[in-house]
């Protein structure tokens, strides 16, 4: 692990900011901190940096404890929120501000801004100052002020939430590239799962101060360990007295269940060509639309489960009754915060029959 | 007529109005006694001006109220930089306490402090036997009370919260981000406070500089109380005072004639502002690539 948190805990006053956090992201690699707005993401990549003190628990780079090593020796660059671009100092004063601290020649800072300023795509913008910038604009040039000196861990707290949805997709991919191409170790923090999957090797979702779960966006998505995480990712609805329907059984303890669209296949009335056992009769409750494909919300047995349609199809009626398949749920036990994936088992045991 | 031509000629309405108001109020508050002052002190002609703004009272009070005013200025931008800087910036037990003391100054009669600082310097002061030791063993003759430093002393307290109190709302309004991201460069202290720190607070400070200023030029109070002796430690308010109150009809146009002389360095200043600040206005926006 190259940079490693080992049982932090963090206090403001008697708030805890962070609770008994532990992990670790390998060299190179890109992980994103994913967790609902304070949940302590923030505080968590303030301790890395060294900007924030832990109240106790080790902070390892590289294989050191960092603890007692000021912020400006660890090695980091990092990309506010804000951006916090020097106002009174053009893109390139900014750019060269970490290079003449370093006592660095001023041909090689010459050379070493242009080159940044180069791969941010903002050449020529080195006199401008940042408020003659655009909003994607300032965030490359806080880019490119953090990469300056060459840091081995790259911080970006929240690197894209200012920016529009078309440009945020150009510089998460730009990001990827980047970080791969120097090899830098880079942690991001996020609250949107979109980002998280798209760009990251690794997510950490914290939720009050705590770690739920750390993997792959692969992961994550697929085997959510707590109930948090569950609800969380993806677009799920929360069902109660999931066992009324087709195929699940109740697990003693656990109540409520999550069910994600893409568990869920909706089917025109009879239309249904397998699993006909398995299937459940519901009614048509709401149809939004969703640019791309239809969400509808349908009433089985009162619980109201949410699947996809798509705009090729004729579109639904709301009243009309359909016929639903429901593969898998997963089922969450609040008390022991954990949860289980199961699969529907009318449609396994009709899966055994045909074969 | 639309609704949207409605709100309009409405808020041109309100504009006018409040223009109006504005304008007159200055007018009625500000420049008619301004204009009294010009025109009472030229009641008896441009000679006697000059001889009335350049008596050996008068350049006397105005080299003490110079001094005056220098020290108290830097004394004050100096501490209520460092003030403000550690309100804002750092976080430490009895923030709120020194916060409170800062604004002292503005709470208490000028009057109050110059007595207080009587009772502490004067010769019924508890510091009067350290100054008399001192000065028994140097051989000199060193006062505070009723001497140039009391009236230094007394302004430098009357004018203590002018620029902390400036500055203050705009380091605030900024954050520390900046501020961080430099530290995390490496940057220290000094260096963080000359790049970062004051560009943002330059226009505040120099705000509160010309405040500190203003109110130093013209205190009276305290100063009233330290200072006894006509050309000697006399500043020109004291001077503009004592003119006025020998109530003869050449006193009295003198009197506005020495007014007339803080009126003149208060338009210099505003006018200095002015330009540093069209000057800087005009570098920004040479920025554009
Ligand atoms: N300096 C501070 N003093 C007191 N409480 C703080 C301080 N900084 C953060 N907190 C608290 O700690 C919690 C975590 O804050 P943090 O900024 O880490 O959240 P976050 O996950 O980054 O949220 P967001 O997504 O909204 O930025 C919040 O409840 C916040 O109120
Ligand atoms: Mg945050």
């Amino acid at each position: 692990m190259y940079v490693e948190m080992k049982n932090i805990y963090k206090q403001y006053g008697n708030f805890t900011a962070s609770n008994n956090v532990s992990f670790g992201i390998e060299q190179g690699k890109l992980a994103a901190l994913l967790g609902p707005s304070g949940s302590g993401k923030t505080t968590l990549l303030r301790m890395i940096a060294g900007l924030e003190t832990p109240n106790s628990g080790d902070i390892y780079i590289d294989g050191q404890r960092v603890n007692d090593i000021p912020a400006a020796k660890r090695g980091i660059g990092f990309v506010f929120q804000s951006y916090a671009l020097f106002r009174y100092m053009t893109v390139y004063d900014n750019v060269a501000f970490g290079l003449e601290l370093q006592k660095m020649p001023k041909d090689q800072i010459r050379t070493r801004v242009m080159e940044l300023l180069e791969i941010t795509g903002l050449s020529g913008m080195e006199k401008r100052y940042p408020n003659q910038l655009s909003g994607g604009q300032r965030q490359r040039v806080a880019f490119a002020r953090a990469l300056a000196p060459r840091p081995h861990v790259l911080l970006l707290d929240e690197p894209f939430a200012a920016i529009d949805a078309k440009v945020r997709t150009e510089l998460r991919l730009w990001l990827r590239e980047v970080v791969t191409k120097l090899g830098i170790t880079c942690i991001f923090v996020t609250h949107d799962q979109d980002e998280a999957v798209e760009v990251a090797d690794q997510i950490i979702v914290t939720n009050h101060g705590e770690i739920e779960q750390v993997g792959t966006p692969f992961e994550i998505y697929k085997s959510p360990d707590t109930p948090f995480v569950a609800q969380f990712i993806g677009k799920p609805s929360v069902v109660e007295g999931y066992d009324a329907l087709n195929g699940f059984d109740a697990i003693e303890g656990a109540k409520r269940a999550i069910i994600r669209p893409e568990f869920v296949k909706i089917s025109r009335l009879g239309k249904l060509e397998r699993f006909m056992s398995a299937a459940e009769e519901g009614i048509v409750e709401d149809v939004v639309f969703r640019g791309n494909h239809l969400d509808v919300t349908i009433n089985i047995k009162g619980i109201s489960v949410i699947g996809e349609w798509s705009l090729e199809k004729d579109t639904l009626e709301i009243g009309e009754k359909v016929n639903v398949l429901i593969y898998r749920l997963y089922i969450i036990d609040e008390q022991q915060n954990r949860t289980y994936l199961c699969e529907n088992k009318e449609m396994q045991e009709e899966d055994i029959f045909y074969i | 007529m639309t609704e949207q031509e409605k709100l309009e000629r409405q808020s041109k309405r309100t504009r006018m109005i409040l223009i109006a108001v504005s304008v007159l109020f200055i007018f009625l508050m500000l420049v008619v006694p301004l204009a009294a002052i010009v025109v009472n002190s030229l009641k008896e002609g441009f000679g006697f001006y000059i001889q009335a703004i350049t008596t050996e009272y008068v350049r006397n009070a105005l080299k003490v109220t110079l001094i005056a005013t220098i020290i108290a200025v830097v004394v004050n931008t100096f501490f209520g930089i460092c003030a403000a800087w550690l309100l804002t910036k750092f976080s430490f037990k009895g923030k709120q306490v020194l916060a409170t003391l800062i604004d002292i100054p503005f709470s208490i009669s000028p009057v109050i402090v110059g007595l207080a600082f009587l009772m502490t310097f004067g010769r019924l002061g508890w510091t009067y036997p350290a100054i008399r030791a001192i000065n028994q063993w140097l051989g000199t003759n060193f006062r505070i009370a009723f001497a140039i430093p009391g009236v230094v002393i007394a302004t430098i307290f009357v004018t203590f919260p002018y620029v902390s109190r400036e500055i203050i709302p705009v380091l605030n309004a900024q954050g520390k981000d900046e501020e961080e991201a430099a530290a995390l460069m490496g940057a220290k202290g000094l260096k963080i406070f000359f790049k970062i720190t004051f560009p943002q607070i330059k226009w505040a400070l120099i705000y509160g500089i010309i405040l500190c200023t203003s109110r130093a030029l013209g205190e009276f109070g305290a100063v009233n109380a330290l200072s006894k002796t006509r050309g000697e430690t006399f500043t020109l308010p004291l001077e503009i005072d004592a003119l006025y109150m020998s109530g003869t009809d050449v006193s009295i146009t003198s009197a506005f004639a020495v007014s007339s002389i803080l009126v003149i360095i208060a338009i210099i200043i505003m006018v200095v502002r002015n330009i540093l600040e069209h000057r800087s206005n005009k570098k920004m926006e040479k920025g554009e690539a």
